[in-house]
């Protein structure tokens, strides 16, 4: 008999808006292709493609997608107060809902992703006696960057990891925040890194990349993908490209994606000068986004806190070489990268100016970077997560 | 009858500091200082403690108690210099083995260099300023010489012969000897009378890796047993060279796994056994024949599983770091700077490539081990960036931010 899993999630792409719906549905095809039974609960439906999937939607009303996003609305701007209690009342109606859907598909477990499905998911176990696995991808005090934490949304991700028969989370680093801030015992937290389909990741032809005339001018790209928010770092990128530009002109800085802060950094931009080497290219998807990583002569991902942080590994396996900030879970699992403390613009300035000057040494991270990268596979982390599975409900008989 | 060869070999490189991009045109200081995380003179001092002189009391203890005791060393020039800038007790103690008489000081290149594989002259050269540094400070004239890391092959052992050596250490490696045994002396090609010892590799690293090794069937090595070991080679053959890292003792393996107990009763063990007997590296070229020929076309070294160059040279950015290095010898000698040269030369020290090596890196082995770099890549990142400064230091060049052009 296959393991029954029942999983709620909030978003599953491609409508998401981060790595949240990347993580959710990469993690459930590869359990489903090691034989585990995965139903997967979304709040309301949206025109997911996920076949290998049995989606079962919770029909909110007042879920009005993409207006809802874990982290902030799509749009970049902050969520207001009244939608924060939207949000929170949303998360209810959910838990509401989940009991129901629980008893009528049977399982042998419930796995909760994030703090948005966490009442849900204890609703859910209390309504069947199902064990209950509560998975954390990002914490209030990754978003926040530490200040102004939500109190609301603390106490329910907290409730989330003291319900729950075992906690996974996504890096060292995250358990660690877990032990320091919500009191959560190490020996309940698994982690289980993120990971990546290696096979999903083809050379393209350069030539159709939107990109390739900036590259026949002769600049180099370094590139930034993430959203545009404190937690997430962009500060830095911009503050390093100064550093660099003094001494490689040829060299454009583009940033990938959309947040709360694009009108701080425009203007910093503007203000720094720099308006025409440090570009803004909006959120982009599918291809776009593929041609960006393919197009980039280096990546830099400079979080202040990041609980892991897929994008280091997509531009890695993409075959462009990465600087990752050390507050970050993907440094646990590459050793072919550059780390560097988010807030050491001059070490990350060295070090983005030694991989576009020594073509040595950007070689050696591209081709030892592109094998390692294999190994961080979802595959491997189904795997880990199926060991969990395993030890929970033989605890349990 | 069985002869018992030890040699210790003793080098700390010059390590460099962090040298960033922004210090070049700037800062001449490459190695690193108490400004740094890695401080040179901290590091010097440690192994000192650790090592050095409790195993040279020990040495001089056993030479005083046993008349037949003997040992030998090599000691590159950059840790003689350190040595005496740092611990000059410690040096003193080295001098008070030498003065025995029973310890032999071997010849290498001053610089712990990997200059045999880029410039035969500049080879020369470091040997040379090595062996008058050995007579400066030991009083004695090395007559024995062993590359880098027991780098060799049948070139070098001509080059060698010509400079009037008369012997040459170098690994017992398996695929050289096929079914031959280490326990022999050898000649290499043309050269019937330049004779090469060969490390006893399992024997050695018996006592260098897996002294503490508690997952290693002999675990624990006691000195008897060990004894035990290096006597079965008795009517088997010539010689047990047992050739290995003096660090070895105390630093590798630490105080509290035993070593130093094991050493002060080895060779009392050793010498139960009435038909074993210490040499030099020079009294066993002397008393012992060779053999037999050693065709050795290829290099070899005693580094890693490989026993290749591979630790230090292959991948893209050991050889672009060590072709750009070596590419500037004419125009730095040319120079006649002492200080220019000097810098250019400790450049060159392996270790800087070792630091570089790529392989086995996400596995966490010994590369990792012997690595004060977070990773090979900000090895190379300071290596070169030093190395942009060093050529801003040659007649005829400016300080230009055009450089960094890409």
């Amino acid at each position: 008999m296959p393991i029954r899993v029942l999983m709620f999630g909030w978003e599953l792409p491609p409508c998401n808006s981060g790595g949240l719906g990347v993580a959710c549905y990469g993690l459930s095809q590869a359990l489903v292709q090691s034989d585990v039974d995965v139903t997967f609960v979304l709040p309301k439906k949206v025109p997911v493609r996920a076949d290998f999937l049995r989606l079962v939607f919770a029909d909110l009303s007042g879920f009005d997608w993409p207006n809802f996003s874990p982290y902030l609305n799509i749009n970049g701007t902050p969520l207001s107060d009244s939608q924060v209690s939207d949000l929170i009342s949303l998360v209810h109606q959910y838990s509401l809902k989940a009991a129901a859907i629980a008893k009528k598909h049977h399982c042998d477990l419930i796995h909760a992703h994030d703090w948005l499905c966490f009442p849900a998911g204890i609703a859910a176990s209390q309504a069947t006696g199902v064990p209950l696995v509560s998975h954390v991808h990002a914490t209030e005090y990754d978003r926040s960057g530490g200040a102004s934490i939500d109190p609301m949304v603390y106490a329910l991700e907290k409730q989330g990891m003291d319900q729950a028969d075992a906690v996974i989370a996504v890096s060292n680093f995250t358990k660690n925040l877990l032990a320091k801030y919500y009191l959560t015992p190490p020996e309940k937290v698994n982690v289980v890194h993120n990971g990546i389909n290696p096979d999903d990741f083809t050379p393209e032809d350069l030539e159709s990349n939107p990109l390739s005339a900036l590259k026949r001018a002769g600049f180099k790209i370094v590139l930034y993908v993430g959203r545009l928010s404190l937690q997430k770092g962009p500060d830095y990128f911009i503050k390093a490209a100064r550093r660099v530009l003094d001494f490689a002109p040829q060299t454009v800085f583009i940033l990938v994606g959309s947040g709360d802060m694009e009108g701080q950094l425009i203007n910093m931009t503007a203000g720094l000068g720099l308006s025409d080497k440090v570009l803004f290219a909006g959120f982009l998807r599918g291809q776009l986004h593929k041609q960006a990583f393919q197009a980039a002569d280096l990546f830099v991902m400079p979080s202040v806190s990041e609980p892991f942080g897929i994008t280091a590994l997509e531009a890695v396996a993409h075959g462009t070489p990465a600087i990752i900030s050390k507050q970050s879970g993907v440094s646990e699992t590459l050793s072919h990268v550059l780390k560097v403390d988010f807030w050491d613009v001059d070490e990350m300035a060295n070090q983005i100016l030694s991989v576009l000057k020594y073509n040595s040494l950007h070689t050696s991270l591209k081709t030892n970077g592109h094998q390692e990268v294999k190994k961080v596979s979802w595959a491997a982390a189904a795997a880990k997560t199926i060991e969990i599975y395993k030890k929970i409900l033989s605890a349990k008989k | 009858m069985s002869a018992i060869c030890f040699y210790f070999q003793v080098h700390q490189p010059y390590r460099l500091r962090k040298y960033r991009i922004f210090d070049i045109g700037h800062t001449h200081e490459y190695f690193s200082d108490a400004s740094d995380k890695l401080d040179n003179r901290q590091i010097l001092q440690k192994v000192a403690r650790k090592s050095y002189l409790p195993t040279n009391k020990i040495l001089l203890g056993l030479l005083q108690k046993h008349p037949g005791f003997k040992i030998s060393f090599s000691l590159s020039g950059v840790v003689l210099e350190q040595l005496a800038d740092f611990s000059p007790e410690t040096l003193a103690s080295f001098m008070n083995l030498a003065a025995t008489g029973r310890a032999e000081i071997l010849s290498e290149t001053y610089y712990h260099s990997l200059s045999y594989l880029y410039s035969k002259t500049e080879f020369q050269s470091q040997v040379n300023l090595h062996s008058r540094k050995i007579k400066s400070i030991f009083g004695q004239t090395p007559k024995i010489f062993r590359n880098t890391e027991l780098i060799y092959n049948n070139d070098l052992a001509s080059d060698i012969a010509r400079m009037g050596y008369k012997g040459i250490l170098c690994e017992g490696a398996d695929h050289i000897l096929g079914w031959r045994s280490p326990n022999f002396l050898y000649h290499p090609p043309g050269n019937p009378k330049t004779k090469l010892l060969l490390k006893n590799y399992r024997l050695s690293d018996d006592i260098a890796f897996r002294f503490s090794s508690k997952e290693w069937a002999d675990y624990p090595l006691t000195a008897p047993k060990f004894a035990s070991w290096v006597s079965a080679v008795n009517g088997s053959g010539d010689i047990v060279n047992l050739f290995m890292d003096y660090e070895t003792f105390g630093e590798h393996q630490w105080e509290d796994t035993g070593i130093f107990e094991f050493l002060r009763h080895l060779p009392g063990e050793l010498l139960k056994h009435p038909d074993n007997y210490f040499v030099t590296p020079s009294e066993a070229v002397k008393k012992l024949p060779a053999v037999g020929e050693l065709d050795i076309p290829h290099y070899i070294s005693w580094a890693d599983v490989e026993r290749d160059l591979s630790a230090w040279l292959g991948n893209p950015m050991q050889d672009d770091a060590a072709s750009k290095l070596y590419q500037l010898e004419s125009v730095i000698l040319k120079t006649k700077d002492p200080r220019l040269i000097d810098d250019w030369r400790k450049l060159q020290t392996s270790d800087h490539f070792y630091y570089m090596c790529t392989k086995w890196f996400s596995d966490g082995d010994v590369h990792k081990y012997f690595n004060p770099y977070e990773s090979p890549y900000e090895a190379f990142i300071s290596f070169m960036n030093i190395l942009q400064d060093l050529k801003l230091r040659l007649p005829a060049q400016k300080v230009n931010s055009k450089i960094f052009e890409n």
